[in-house]
């Protein structure tokens, strides 16, 4: 039943998208392990952990697709959920340095020897357990998602409203995350890695493993996300984001489609954001700045939005342009471009890259229109 | 939907499927419903008229839970208090609407207007672990067939013309298989070739369901053939045959005689 649910009514784009990104998964590691540094292909490894970082904001832009693209949910607080899961993996790579920190201590992370703390807050209990913490990626997004959708679909707060709430919870967990007396370190956060299950998370073949797993989680992602999308229900949530009350009397009670997909979304962004930190090698509350929910945003409307392979591939363009930008003379200026970016998508390209490219293409491919196929409805 | 059932259960009261009794509910102090009673019995079919503001509108919302009355007693089937549960759990009671303005789903296909609105639980994990049954395809087929929409099942719903989409929002009642239907302005917007097609129609869904139809076009009442309840000001205000209802002096004065 899983596997149908996974590969039900697989189309063209999915596969290719598939295709490419289980290359990606086996081929970068390779050129990066097995290849000599002077070969054409070799790819460095500070390159391949830029690519690891790209395609985890990959795995957040789908995740965000699924709630906005599909059912009309803009959530400007996905980072909130992509930082939780960070700091999840955060507080278990914490506990794996023991006595190597600075002041040595075998149990408390150095923060809080420094801080005068006596012992271990019960909240960061059972993270030197990788299965505990891996269980806890997906919880604490996922449970945030649960209690905060129940309240806020129930009570049928939706458009514009529900956005600046979403914002508003980045904003919250922000500023408590700053705060030293939480116990996740403060405004320095969680950094100075050592190991990832016994493995140095600096050496070239863990951080090849990790491009590999970010690969997986994002072929996983997409495969979850395309069986909501293409299934029943993510009919009936289409419809919610087309004609929301019209779904009600039809027998659909919208909360809890809206709160499933939410929840389900929340998690994805949590293994997107457990897969960045140690890639990154840092989780500190900046990551739950509203900017970045908002960048991520317009990652998916550069890329087309409802697509999901199109909110991956905007992630992956934008912050490939972002690189570029901000490392040359250009850098002061890389918030100009963006804000330009989204205005001008917006504009001239409503379906982004891949609703576009799409259009063009069966255009140019039909030229005739075909007897069953009006045009769609001017929007 | 049981528990919903038995929590609002209180004996079989009255009969009739549809109980409306000095139902009042205002907006801002607008009185739009004061003192409503309607009654109607299971199979029958019924038309609402009235001039604009008479409450029609509201009288469905408060039917299918969008509305809470501020008085009075809406009951369903006899025993279910409707005031007392919200809009998905009355619809799967079975009452379907259908709006004023026809409401399809424009991104999905015909056929997938369909199966959404197709009788089924309506929970979150059957629908994400939906199979369509070769039962519910052949509903599905044989709607499409009574809507004349068979052909076009695979384009989008927002490429149909307005008639069209108007019958597609009744197809879509059929597949609810309501035990009442409320049918606001069917015939808005058509034709006079299409409205007559679709008086057809709907005595054919009145034979084995309880229908409610608000509508405007008088030709279109006559061509029904079914009790009249003329709206007023939020109450009723006269009940009967078409010709005796439009023979009225009352009902002369405030609506038909404009």
């Amino acid at each position: 039943m899983i596997t149908r649910f996974l590969i039900q009514g697989m189309d063209k784009r999915g596969l290719v998208f598939l295709c490419l990104i289980a290359a990606i998964a086996v081929l970068v590691p390779l050129a990066n392990l097995l290849l000599p540094p002077g070969s054409l292909f070799h790819v460095p490894t500070s390159t391949m952990s830029l690519w690891g970082k790209y395609l985890c904001y990959a795995l957040l832009a789908i995740s965000l697709d699924l709630v906005w693209g599909y059912c009309g949910i803009l959530s400007l607080g996905h980072g909130a959920f992509f930082a939780l899961g960070g700091y999840a993996m955060g507080m278990y790579l914490m506990r794996q340095i023991g006595s190597r920190g600075t002041y040595g201590n075998p149990i408390l992370p150095d923060f809080m020897v420094f801080l005068n703390w006596s012992e271990l807050p019960w909240y960061w209990y059972g993270f030197s357990s990788f299965p505990f913490a891996m269980l806890m990626v997906l919880a604490v997004p996922g449970l945030l998602a649960f209690v905060f959708g129940w309240f806020a679909f129930r009570s049928r707060v939706t458009g514009v409203y529900l956005s600046i709430i979403t914002q508003a919870l980045t904003y919250a967990l922000l500023l408590a995350f700053f705060r030293n007396d939480m116990g996740f370190g403060g405004n320095n956060g969680l950094t100075d890695f050592k190991d990832i299950l016994g493995f140095n998370v600096q050496a070239q073949t863990t951080r090849a493993a990790l491009f590999a797993m970010t690969c997986i989680m994002l072929i996983a992602g997409f495969l979850i996300a395309r069986g909501i999308v293409v299934s029943k229900l993510g009919k009936v949530v289409i419809a919610i984001r087309d004609a929301e009350s019209r779904t009600r009397f039809l027998g659909y009670r919208v909360d809890r489609f809206k709160l499933f997909v939410f929840t389900v979304s929340a998690c994805m962004a949590g293994v997107a954001g457990a897969l960045y930190v140690p890639q990154v090698g840092i989780i500190n509350p900046s990551e739950f700045a509203p900017a970045n929910s908002i960048e991520t945003v317009i990652w998916v409307a550069v890329g087309g939005r409802g697509t999901l392979v199109g909110a991956a591939l905007g992630a992956v363009v934008v912050n490939y342009a972002k690189t570029v930008f901000t490392s040359g003379f250009m850098a002061p200026y890389w918030l100009f471009a963006l804000g330009a970016l989204f205005v001008l998508v917006t504009l001239f390209m409503p379906k982004g890259i891949l609703g576009t490219a799409q259009d063009w293409w069966s255009k140019r491919r039909k030229p005739e229109p075909v007897a069953t196929a009006e045009p769609a409805p001017a929007e | 939907m049981s528990t919903a059932l038995m929590s609002t259960s209180t004996p079989t009261l009255t009969s009739s499927l549809l109980y409306l009794d000095g139902v009042s509910v205002s907006f801002d102090g607008f009185k739009a419903i004061r003192g409503l009673s309607l009654v109607i019995a299971p199979g029958e079919m019924r038309a609402i008229i009235g001039p604009n503001g008479a409450g029609k509108t509201t009288m469905m919302d408060i039917i299918t839970g969008k509305t809470r009355p501020d008085a009075g007693t809406v009951m369903f089937g006899g025993s279910v208090d409707l005031t007392r549960l919200d809009e998905a759990a009355i619809a799967n009671l079975g009452i379907g609407r259908k709006f004023q303005k026809p409401t399809v789903f424009d991104f999905h296909t015909i056929e997938d207007n369909i199966l959404l609105a197709l009788k089924s639980k309506r929970t979150v994990r059957r629908t994400l672990f939906w199979k369509t049954a070769n039962a519910d395809q052949k509903r599905i087929d044989h709607i499409l067939g009574v809507i004349k929409l068979g052909d076009a099942r695979a384009r989008l719903a927002g490429s149909l013309s307005h008639g069209q989409k108007q019958w597609l929002e009744i197809g879509m009642l059929l597949a609810q298989d309501p035990k009442l239907l409320l049918v606001d302005e069917p015939a808005a917007g058509m034709t006079d070739g299409e409205t007559a097609e679709t008086a057809v129609l709907l005595k054919e869904i009145a034979r084995d369901h309880s229908v409610i139809v608000v509508e405007h076009d008088m030709g279109f009442i006559r061509e029904l053939g079914v009790k009249v309840t003329v709206l007023h000001e939020g109450s009723v205000l006269a009940e009967g045959p078409l010709d005796q209802v439009s023979a009225n002096e009352r009902v002369v004065e405030v609506y038909l005689g404009r």
